[in-house]
């Protein structure tokens, strides 16, 4: 265009001055007409932006809070009878600890809720819906937003802070079932009624000590008809206290010990007999936790491992009532149980893992007039367990599972059982806990 | 309470060593966020960036390190746009720190203050894990660096009022370079226009929107997912037609997928620093895109 310009300047000075005027007034509307269109673009742009910047939602819905849904099915095969299902040489704890039904099935679908309420609360609320169609609250909590120092509070039910795995939803465990220690020492997985308060320490190596009041609606608090004490005060108490940090350029770990104190009413069950006992007394757990994650430069999109084990050690003492013999009498127990499992995935989008777990069913003391030939289901036995699986998830959102597990919970036969499982989210991007 | 509370924050600061206590503690969660406001902080900032160049900022793990920097932040500073969603809003409530939370002075979402782009038309699932608020990597556009830099320097100003002279004088001295850099560049990249390319991630946007490049196509058959074969050979057909005349992909991504194709349809693959720290001669924003254009003019000449 330069070039342009000065051969007409130059074609003009050749042929005289009025020539050249009219050369300069083009020049100038050429110049002109750039300007124009520049100005055209940008108003354009302008109002590109301004209709990028008002094509948010408005109306009455644009407060709904964040929904989203988890759908899992579960086709199992199981060599044992599941109705028959028991953890020898522990109590029943009455909570879904069994492998669930054969064949295929429609797994607990949750539906979850949560959005900030205001400036100082934030709120959750997860329900199960199970597959014989009835609807259950997972955790329903407020959350504080606002306190300084490090505190937040929870108050509502919600998972108990007690060792690693219960506070974590089944759809994001990276196994199909919960390990045989939560399974007999939390009935699965706890989640109470009450209130918890945390703290976090101001120093670069994270640091939290927590303590949770509770209800004691589940086991090991209360399990059968008697259900929850009737009490004013509270009947759970946990407290925890976590350590963690980063080691390298790819290992991020952390540790926990917390612990469980319940004072047990009347808390029932059933002897494979047929026969209904009851337990008062005391009862405490401590749990150890710790876990340890692997990603190169902390970057898991590629390759990534995973290790988490725990170790469960309870000591309950008080009366048992023996249904059989219709005789209380004294009874103390110390029990302990560990697992300890790893998950690699190899590749994108594929991961396989392996679990062990053992239980210890330790000491077990009755006093006159009990005897321990009433209580078969407490007679000495460990069990133990072997479980590998192999996932794939193609995107975030959806993740298909093949598991195989060696199941000897029962001291008298071992339980194959294969499940193939699909779990997917829709909905709001949820985020998970370390 | 009140007391309990002085007593336990008393003591714990005796009991253990608290983080050097600058006037200012930014938790950036993208290193270019760190830069920009080490650029505009000088020594009155202390700032830890959560991730680094080599990790996808779209997939990081909440770690424990983690909550506990945020814990102490009194200015965050993130992409937005939902770029942290998988991670941000847990470490944000389990923090329990009110400075940094959404609404609060310290909340700073660096996307909210420049045009987004690619904000999509129809939002599903089935079409990648999309941003809805529109592309969340708004830094690879220098321009967008200013405007953010010139609501960033008043934000810090208002946090920290005793230094809000120097915030407003460093901001101002970082503007006029910026912008003399920007003249520089926009020289230098003028032989990209037009220039078609291969993106792994649809992450250059804003790079390719500024120097008028094209995007030919992604390595990514979806958003957010990884690439396929099905996709790849794809691709090469599609270079076989109109071939492109780089590949680029970021320090976080594996070269794989990217070399693969560059083998194949001849073209060749660069990786750019993508943010702060992805190269060596990428130590600061300067840096960033002097290498960024350099390693792009260096592969289409």
């Amino acid at each position: 265009m330069h070039r342009k310009a000065t051969v007409t300047l130059a074609v003009a000075a050749a042929f005289g001055l009025p020539h050249a005027a009219t050369a300069q007034t083009q020049d100038e509307l050429r110049t002109l007409r750039e300007q124009v269109r520049q100005l055209d673009r940008r108003v354009t742009d302008a109002e590109q932006a301004a209709i990028q910047a008002s094509s948010r939602p408005t109306g009455e819905n644009a407060m709904n809070p964040a929904v989203s849904v988890i759908l899992n099915g579960i086709y199992s095969n199981l060599s044992q009878d599941p109705n028959a299902f028991r953890i020898n040489g522990f109590v029943p704890t009455l909570g879904e600890v069994g492998p669930g039904v054969r064949g295929l099935s429609l797994g607990e679908s949750e539906l979850a809720l949560a959005a900030n309420i205001d400036h100082n609360f934030r709120g959750t609320l997860i329900a199960s819906i199970s597959p014989e169609d009835s609807i259950g609250v997972e955790e329903g909590y407020i959350q504080s937003l606002s306190l300084s120092y490090g505190f937040t509070v929870k108050a509502g039910r919600f998972f108990s802070g007690v060792g690693y795995q219960n506070q974590i939803h089944a759809h994001a465990w990276d196994f199909t079932d919960a390990p045989l220690a939560n399974k007999v020492f939390l009935g699965s997985q706890l989640n109470e009624d009450g209130i918890q308060l945390k703290w976090v320490a101001p120093t670069d190596t994270y640091f939290d000590v927590g303590v949770e009041v509770g209800r004691g609606r589940q086991f090991p608090a209360a399990a059968g008809p008697a259900g929850p004490r009737n009490k004013n005060g509270v009947s759970s108490g946990t407290l925890f206290a976590h350590v963690g940090g980063d080691l390298g350029t790819g290992t991020a770990w952390q540790t926990g010990v917390s612990y469980l104190g319940t004072s047990p009413q009347d808390r029932s069950f059933e002897d494979p007999a047929g026969k209904t006992n009851s337990f008062t007394g005391q009862s405490r757990l401590w749990v150890l936790d710790g876990i340890l994650k692997w990603a190169p430069n902390y970057n898991p999109t590629y390759t990534n491992l995973k290790l988490q084990g725990e170790y469960f050690r309870r000591k309950e003492d008080g009366d048992l009532t023996s249904g059989a013999a219709a005789q209380t009498g004294g009874f103390a127990s110390a029990q302990s149980g560990w697992y300890l499992q790893s998950v690699y995935q190899f590749v994108p989008m594929w991961r396989v893992g392996y679990r062990y777990d053992r239980l210890n069913s330790g000491t077990a003391s009755f006093s006159a007039p009990l005897n321990a030939a009433d209580f078969p289901i407490l007679a000495a036995y460990n069990p133990t367990r072997h479980t590998v699986m192999a996932d794939w998830s193609p995107s975030e959102f959806s993740r298909v599972r093949l598991q195989f597990a060696s199941d000897k919970s029962r001291s008298d036969v071992t339980d194959k059982q294969v499940f193939l499982q699909y779990i997917v989210s829709l909905g709001a991007h949820g985020a998970h806990k370390f | 309470m009140k007391t309990t509370v002085r007593f336990v924050v008393a003591l714990s600061s005796v009991v253990i060593a608290l983080p050097a206590s600058a006037a200012l503690n930014v938790f950036a969660c993208e290193p270019e966020w760190g830069a920009l406001a080490q650029e505009l902080g000088g020594d009155k900032v202390s700032i830890y960036s959560a991730t680094t160049a080599l990790q996808d900022p779209h997939r990081i793990e909440a770690r424990p390190s983690l909550i506990a920097r945020i814990r102490s932040a009194d200015l965050l500073i993130c992409s937005g746009s939902e770029l942290e969603i998988g991670w941000i809003p847990l470490l944000l409530t389990q923090s329990g720190n009110p400075r940094i939370q959404l609404g609060s002075p310290g909340y700073f979402e660096a996307s909210q203050y420049v045009v987004k782009l690619e904000i999509p038309k129809v939002i599903d699932r089935a079409l990648g894990d999309l941003h809805p608020g529109g592309n969340p990597h708004v830094h690879t556009d220098p321009r967008n660096i200013a405007k953010i830099a010139a609501v960033l320097m008043e934000r810090m100003a208002q946090l920290d009022p005793a230094n809000a002279d120097s915030y407003r004088s460093r901001g101002k001295s970082f503007l006029e370079r910026w912008q003399a850099a920007i003249a520089r560049w926009e020289q230098q990249a003028a032989p990209l226009k037009g220039v078609p390319m291969v993106v792994y991630h649809r992450d250059f946007s804003y790079f390719i929107n500024w120097t008028g490049m094209r995007e030919a196509g992604s390595l990514e058959p979806k958003p957010g997912i990884p690439p396929t074969p099905s996709h790849l050979a794809e691709l090469i057909d599609q270079m076989k037609r109109a071939p492109a005349k780089v590949i680029v992909y970021s320090p976080y991504s594996n070269p794989q997928a990217a070399e693969f194709l560059s083998s194949r349809a001849n073209i060749p693959a660069v990786m750019m620093p993508f943010t702060v720290g992805g190269t060596d001669r990428a130590k600061d924003l300067f840096g960033l895109f002097d290498d960024t254009i350099a390693r792009l003019l260096g592969a289409v000449k």
